[in-house]
């Protein structure tokens, strides 16, 4: 697919705003000042003027809805940029969910907050250090909920949980109160310095949604295809920073692009990054039109990106030699994010492995 | 209702009632292909006459002019065909090197009257064609080719030798690359002719492949007149035509994978061979492998159709064809890789009636061929690096 004019607008726009305001070295001053949110405020709150925090939020609530190719635009370009804000688990993964399986009261409380950027919502759905959400071991009885949970994007600094969780023979999400009592929140700073979190639950109360299993399937569904896109922009940034530099190092009194060891590597990564964008893009779009096969596309797609996000980040780590394997250079993020982003949501054996079920073999 | 719409409605009526029962069946295996030509046996009446029915439509070249024998479709109706003959798994009337290779560069760069001269009996299934461009010499180095042509004032005579020519032996015509200025530098002496193989000097020779099969011939001009106004495009202007006709030959690469898992499933046939348990297939090896190609595939062809896109909104193809063909073919031999991992010791049997004679094996030793024929896929990569992405030369 191609995309349209307005889309077209949307990506340029965004792509200056990030460059502008959220670039790799925002993302090294967090790590090094040890910032207690974690996240780029500046950047996320001119995301929130922009109108992007609510581009998955329905207008009735104050948002642009947008649908999922434009969250995945936005997300293409912080994939780029390495750009920290909670866009993933609150504009897309909160908002996915609340409108997907939200009471009304729930949607009217919560997603104008989202479009607004007043709170932050965390998503908590790992309880072991694998994703598998058909296998969940945190459960509800009587209206409370108990477990432990990893990776929680986003969770020291949330103002709502959306817990993933056992009733009965169902599996549903859950809203809880970061602050109620029985939760105990530690903040898990990761190898991409983003903010992750474990979180336990001892018998705190859990609100039911109107349908807490279309919301864990819509998020895990809007999160998947969007990271898709965001380890795609990756990707790119990753591959043509190499290629820039197989355009300026000189060894042997010769670029070493002219080297065809390097040459046909660089070909092949351009290849898979460009499969890994359009696959992404295409599997965006299915979403949107509620395609039939929107599900399969969305696995495949992480799955896709989160490999080549990760070979763009090794490849791009050894072109660069030595100088690669430095803290001083950016290089070295785009290999942790991919690492870190392929994880989250299910990696691409997970992917596959479902992928391969829904196709019946 | 909208004139496709319309279109839909005609084309689907004319297929139900032309398309006869047994061209209704997909392919058994590529021997069912009707090729056209003089020498052609047709397997059955129903070829026949669907190939004529066909081509009486002009729907042999369904995208050509009408004036030329084709069916003047807009891209949108060719695909409206595309779709309705796919409903109703009607076969592809006749198809050979002339629909592919040598029509698209006629109507590119022939004169007025080669392209009625060669393009009507192509659409009516009449001339088979081949391609003369290898040499023993001149392989990935297609432009270094020594088959030359003497200007011999009313007439050029062709000496010299081609290999890998695609059914040389079956073919009527070839359309051929040969050198008519030896003083110029590689690229720019070459001429694209055409002359019939029954021309007194050509001789061909078939090459038995790995497969068992001789699909290429070796073939051989020795004083080979041919009439001067049979140049395509510009005297030692050859080139352009070949690089286009390269480029449009890697364009149609990636869509179904070629022969006998077309429109098959990998999934589902090796279940068939290694069996299921708990609904998972029972080699969660071979089942990753197939999730993992699937997934690559599906990818190749989002990209597929985003390069379609681009190149319909004006911005060209190009080089992306060497993308494509890398990606296509590679893509390719892994599915075949994949088949014979499923098939087990079935897929090994070389002449059985159980297996075709030994198709499955065949067919995976004959796609070994993909990432070398057309452009070898190292001299793709060579093109991505040199013109998408400007890594400099040695």
């Amino acid at each position: 697919m191609k995309l349209n004019d307005e889309q077209q607008m949307l990506q340029d726009s965004v792509a200056r705003l990030m460059a502008d305001k959220g670039p790799v070295s925002h993302l090294r001053q967090l790590r090094d000042e040890h910032n207690d949110k974690g996240y780029d405020e500046p950047l996320w709150q001119a995301m929130v003027e922009a109108g992007l925090t609510g581009i998955l939020v329905p207008e009735e609530h104050g948002g642009i809805g947008f649908g999922l190719v434009g969250a995945g635009l936005v997300a293409r370009e912080i994939g780029r940029n390495l750009s920290v804000t909670p866009f993933l688990s609150t504009a897309v993964l909160g908002a996915a969910a609340l409108s997907a399986g939200g009471s009304d009261e729930q949607k009217a409380k919560w997603l104008p907050a989202i479009a607004e950027g007043t709170s932050i919502i965390a998503l908590a759905v790992d309880d072991g250090a694998k994703h598998r959400p058909e296998r969940l071991r945190a459960r509800v009885e009587g209206g409370t909920l108990s477990g432990e949970k990893r990776l929680v994007l986003d969770g020291h600094v949330a103002d709502l949980l959306l817990v993933a969780a056992g009733e009965g023979d169902q599996a549903a999400l859950y809203l809880v109160d970061p602050k109620a009592d029985g939760v105990t929140i530690e903040r898990t700073v990761m190898a991409d310095s983003r903010n992750a979190a474990r979180v336990r639950f001892d018998q705190v109360p859990a609100e039911a949604m109107a349908d807490g299993a279309a919301a864990l399937a819509a998020a895990l569904r809007a999160g998947r295809a969007v990271l898709a896109a965001e380890l795609s922009g990756l990707a790119l940034e990753a591959f043509e920073r190499t290629l820039g530099y197989l355009k300026e190092r000189k060894q042997f009194g010769r670029l070493i692009g002219t080297f065809q060891a390097l040459q046909h590597r660089a070909a092949q990564l351009s290849g898979e990054v460009a499969m890994s964008e359009a696959l992404a893009l295409q599997a965006l779009n299915a979403c949107d039109q509620d395609a039939e096969d929107a599900d399969q596309q969305v696995l495949a797609a992480k799955a896709k990106a989160s490999r080549v996000a990760l070979l763009a980040g090794q490849e791009a780590v050894q072109m660069h030699g030595g100088i690669g394997m430095t803290d001083e250079f950016d290089i070295g993020f785009f290999l942790k994010r991919a690492r870190a982003g392929g994880e989250t949501l299910g990696d691409a054996n997970y992917c596959a492995d479902r992928f391969a079920a829904l196709r019946g073999y | 209702m909208s004139d496709l719409e319309q279109f839909r409605a005609e084309t689907r009526a004319w297929l139900d009632a032309n398309c006869p029962e047994e061209m209704r069946q997909p392919l058994k295996s590529q021997a069912d292909h009707c090729w056209g030509g003089r020498k052609w046996q047709f397997q059955s009446e129903a070829q026949k006459v669907w190939m004529e029915r066909m081509a009486e439509k002009g729907w042999t070249a369904p995208q050509w002019p009408k004036e030329y024998g084709g069916g003047g479709l807009s891209q949108e109706q060719a695909e409206i065909l595309a779709e309705e003959m796919k409903r109703i798994n009607a076969r592809t009337p006749v198809s050979n090197f002339g629909f592919w290779m040598l029509g698209p560069a006629l109507l590119k760069f022939g004169s007025e009257e080669l392209k009625r001269e060669h393009l009507p009996p192509i659409c009516r299934g009449e001339i088979r064609w081949c391609q003369g461009y290898s040499e023993p010499n001149a392989g990935s180095d297609l432009a270094s080719l020594q088959t030359r042509a003497e200007d011999k004032g009313d007439h050029f005579v062709v000496n010299g030798q081609k290999i890998w020519t695609s059914y040389a032996d079956k073919a009527d015509w070839i359309f051929c690359l040969v050198r008519t200025d030896p003083q110029a530098t590689k690229h720019n002496g070459i001429s694209f002719v055409l002359f019939d193989m029954e021309n007194e000097g050509v001789s061909t020779r078939p090459i038995e492949l790995i497969s068992g099969e001789s699909p290429f011939c070796e073939t051989f001009f020795d004083d080979v007149k041919v009439d001067k106004h049979q140049v395509v495009g510009e005297l030692n202007r050859g080139w352009d035509v070949a690089k286009y006709l390269l480029t449009h030959e890697r364009n149609n690469i990636g869509g179904e994978p070629p022969g006998f898992l077309k429109g098959r499933a990998l999934g589902p046939l090796a279940a068939e061979y290694v069996g299921t348990e708990h609904g998972k297939l029972a080699d969660a090896g071979l089942r990753a492998d197939i999730a993992n190609l699937e997934i690559d595939h599906m990818a190749f062809q989002a990209l597929v159709g985003k390069i379609r896109a681009e190149a319909e909104a004006g911005q060209g193809v190009g080089a992306q064809s060497a993308v494509l063909k890398y990606y296509g073919t590679e893509l390719n031999k892994r599915r075949y890789e994949l088949m014979m991992d499923a098939l087990g010791s079935e897929g090994l049997e070389w002449d059985s009636e159980r297996t075709l004679g030994g198709l499955f094996a065949r067919e995976w030793l004959r796609s070994k061929g993909n990432s070398i024929e057309g452009g070898t896929s190292e001299v793709m990569l060579g093109i991505v690096s040199k013109r998408l992405l400007g890594l400099p030369d040695a």
